[in-house]
C-alpha cells in the first residue's frame, strides 16, 4: 500500500506550484493511492543488473557551433506575455512580505 | 458532400497534377465540408482564414509552370500540439488560450515549403494527456462512425476530421499510441515514426523521451506522402537522427503490388493478443493473420514477459517528464496569468494560474510526476521504471531477431462510448497497453483498419511494429495488407463509413 495523504499530496501540489482546492487534494489524494498501487509493480523486476535506460535511441554529444542563431527579437519573444514593459517581463513581487 | 473529398491525397495530387481541379476548389470543398460537420464532430479548434489564398498560390504556381512537390495544393490539418504562426497554437490547454506562437514547429514549416495548405488546428487531449480527446479544454470530438463514441485520443481531432472527410491528411503527435489508438477508431491510418525520425522542434512537449510526430491519413500511401514531407534531420532538435530516410511512399507503392508478404517472417505478440480483448477485435485479428499465412507469410508467436509491465514504467516516466516539461507554464513569459488579490508574491501568481489553467488529468499527471521525482522515491519509481524500459528494449530485439515485423490489435478494443471511462483514469490509462510499448522503445508503429468489429459494427486496426529505423517496412507491409483487403472487400475501407451530415446518426 501506498503512504499517500492528503499532506503528500499538498506538499506535492507546492512543489508544482498548483493551488489546489480541498476537494481537488481529496480526490486527488485517493486517486493517487491507487495509481501509486498500480504503478509500484515495476520494482518487481527492476533488479540491480538490469541497467536504466533514459533515451530510447541513443546519442551522446549533440553539439552546434557556437554561433548565435535563429534568435527572436524582443518584440517577438514578449508576444505572448501576460504583462510586460516594453523591453522585459513583467510580474509580481518575489518576494513576500514575511521574507 | 463534393466526391472530390472522398478522394485520397494520391488521387487528389493526380488531379491538381493534371489541373483537373484546381487547389481552391479542393480547399473549398473541405472548407464546405468542415462548415457543414464542425459543429456537431468538433474536430477543429480554429480554422485558417488564410488557407484560400495559400490555396490561391499554389494554383497559380503551379499555372506558371513552377516544379511543385507532389501533395503541393492538398489541404491538411495540423494537431493543435505543434506551433503555427498564423493560428492560435494552446495543446488542448486553457493556459495557452489564444497564444498565438512567434515560430512556426518544423514539421509545418516543411508543409509550408511543400505548400500545402493548412485548414486549420485539430483538437486534442490537454497537452497530449488521455485517450479520448474528452480532457481537452474547448470541447470534446464525436467520432464520426457513432457520434456517440469516443474518436480515441489524444489526437481525436485530426483523426476524426481525417475519417470524416474534413481533410484527407492530418498530422498528429504519439507519446503512448496518440497516433495509432484514434487511426484505429476512426478507421484511418496513422504512423508512429521511429523516435528521432521527424521533427519535434515547435511541438509543445508532453514527454520528450516519448513524443514523436506523425501522419494522418485514410491510406497508408497518403501517410507515406505525407511523412515524405515532415520527416528527416532537423538540427533544431537534437534527438534528431541524421541517417537519411528512403522514401515511404515507394515503399508502399512497392507493397500494394504484392510479393511483399511472401516469405515475410510476422511475429504475434503473444502478450498483445488477450483474451480480455474485445471478441471483434480479436476476430478481425486473428483473420487478417490467417490471410497474412494464405499469402505465403510465416506466422510466428513471439512473447514479450516484460510488457506486461510497460503501462506502470510508462505512466512513471511520463508524469515525471510532463511535470518537468509542464513547468514552463509559469505566467511570465506566454499564456494565462491569473492574479489573486491583496499582494500575491510571483509564486502565488503562478500557483493560481496553474490551478485555474490546467486540467484534471494534467493536475492529476502533474502531481504524479512530481512524486515519482522526489527524494526517496526516485529510485524506486523513475529509476526502477527506466529500467523496465531497458527490458522492453530486449523483447523487442528478442523478438526482431526471429521475425522481420511484429502484428497486435493496435487497441484492445474499439471506440467507446463517451464519458464511459472518463471517471476512471486507471482503465483509460490502461487501455493504452498495445501501443505504448513502441514509444518505450522508441520503435516505429503504423495502424492500418482491417475491418469491422461483429459486436459494433465500429472499426479495428491492426498494429504493425519494425525496428528502430525500419519505418519503410512498415509501409511496405501496411500497403500489402491494405491492397489485400481492398480487393477482397471491392472498395477501400473509407469507403464503408457511414454518411455523416453533422447531425444525428
Amino acid at each position: 500500500m501506498s503512504d499517500i495523504t492528503e499532506d503528500t499530496v499538498r506538499h506535492l501540489a507546492n512543489l508544482a506550484r498548483i493551488a489546489l482546492t480541498p476537494d481537488e487534494v481529496t480526490t486527488l489524494t485517493s486517486e493517487l493511492a491507487a495509481i501509486v498501487d498500480a504503478v509500484a509493480k515495476v520494482t518487481e523486476v527492476a533488479t540491480p543488473e538490469v541497467p536504466a535506460t533514459s533515451h530510447p535511441i541513443p546519442m551522446e554529444n549533440v553539439w552546434r557551433d557556437d554561433v548565435v542563431s535563429d534568435e527572436l527579437t524582443v518584440e517577438q519573444a514578449l508576444t505572448g506575455a501576460p504583462d510586460h514593459d516594453g523591453s522585459r517581463f513583467r510580474v509580481t513581487a518575489i518576494l513576500g512580505e514575511e521574507a | 458532400m463534393s466526391e472530390l473529398i472522398r478522394l485520397s491525397a494520391a488521387e487528389q495530387s493526380e488531379l491538381l497534377q493534371s489541373r483537373q481541379i484546381s487547389s481552391v476548389e479542393l480547399t473549398q470543398a473541405h472548407l464546405d465540408r468542415i462548415a457543414e460537420t464542425d459543429g456537431d464532430l468538433g474536430a477543429f479548434l480554429h480554422v485558417s482564414d488564410t488557407v484560400l489564398t495559400i490555396a490561391d498560390e499554389v494554383d497559380a504556381a503551379r499555372a506558371g509552370g513552377v516544379e511543385l512537390s507532389p501533395l503541393a495544393g492538398v489541404p491538411v490539418a495540423v494537431k493543435d500540439v505543434l506551433c503555427t504562426l498564423d493560428m492560435p497554437s494552446t495543446a488542448g490547454s486553457k493556459i495557452l488560450e489564444g497564444w498565438v506562437p512567434p515560430y512556426d514547429a518544423t514539421p509545418v514549416e516543411l508543409l509550408r515549403a511543400a505548400r500545402l495548405p493548412i485548414l486549420g488546428k485539430t483538437n486534442m487531449d490537454e497537452f497530449a494527456m488521455g485517450s479520448s480527446t474528452e480532457h481537452s479544454a474547448y470541447g470534446i470530438t464525436r467520432n464520426s462512425w457513432d457520434r456517440t463514441r469516443i474518436p480515441g485520443g489524444s489526437g481525436g481531432g485530426s483523426a476524426s476530421a481525417v475519417g470524416a472527410f474534413q481533410a484527407s491528411l492530418a498530422l498528429g503527435s504519439d507519446t503512448g499510441g496518440s497516433i495509432r489508438q484514434p487511426a484505429a477508431f476512426t478507421g484511418t491510418v496513422g504512423v508512429k515514426p521511429t523516435y528521432g525520425g521527424v521533427s519535434r522542434y515547435g511541438a509543445i512537449a508532453l514527454a520528450s523521451s516519448l513524443d514523436q510526430i506523425g501522419p494522418v491519413a485514410r491510406t497508408v500511401l497518403d501517410a507515406g506522402l505525407l511523412h515524405d514531407i515532415i520527416g528527416g534531420y532537423d538540427r533544431h532538435d537534437s534527438t534528431s537522427i541524421t541517417d537519411p530516410w528512403p522514401s515511404f511512399a515507394d515503399a508502399a507503392r512497392r507493397g500494394a503490388r504484392g510479393e511483399s508478404l511472401k516469405g515475410l517472417r510476422v511475429g504475434v505478440v503473444k502478450d498483445l493478443d488477450q483474451p480480455g480483448f474485445q471478441p471483434g477485435v480479436t476476430a478481425r485479428f486473428h483473420e487478417t493473420l490467417e490471410m497474412l499465412a494464405a499469402e505465403g507469410a510465416e506466422i510466428v508467436d513471439v512473447s514479450a514477459p516484460n510488457f506486461e509491465y510497460a503501462v506502470a514504467a510508462y505512466y512513471l516516466i511520463l508524469t515525471a517528464e510532463a511535470s518537468s516539461n509542464l513547468a514552463k507554464f509559469d505566467s511570465v513569459r506566454f499564456g494565462l496569468r491569473v492574479t489573486p488579490s491583496g499582494t500575491p508574491t510571483v509564486e502565488d501568481v503562478m500557483s493560481a494560474t496553474r490551478e485555474q489553467g490546467f486540467g484534471a488529468e494534467a493536475k492529476r499527471r502533474i502531481i504524479l510526476g512530481t512524486y515519482a521525482l522526489s527524494a526517496g522515491y526516485y529510485d524506486a519509481y523513475y529509476g526502477s521504471a527506466q529500467k523496465v524500459r531497458t527490458l522492453i528494449q530486449r523483447d523487442f530485439a528478442a523478438a526482431f531477431a526471429q521475425v522481420d515485423v511484429l502484428v497486435s490489435p493496435t487497441a484492445p478494443t474499439t471506440a467507446w462510448k463517451l464519458g464511459e471511462k472518463l471517471d476512471d483514469p486507471l482503465a483509460m490509462w490502461l487501455s493504452d497497453i498495445t501501443t505504448i510499448p513502441v514509444n518505450m522503445a522508441g520503435i516505429p508503429g503504423i495502424s492500418i483498419p482491417i475491418g469491422l468489429a461483429e459486436e459494433d459494427n465500429l472499426p479495428v486496426g491492426l498494429q504493425i511494429m519494425a525496428p528502430a529505423r525500419e519505418d519503410a517496412r512498415l509501409y511496405e507491409v501496411g500497403a500489402a495488407i491494405e491492397a489485400l483487403l481492398d480487393a477482397k472487400r471491392g472498395s477501400t475501407f473509407s469507403a464503408l463509413t457511414p454518411a455523416y451530415t453533422g447531425g444525428s446518426n
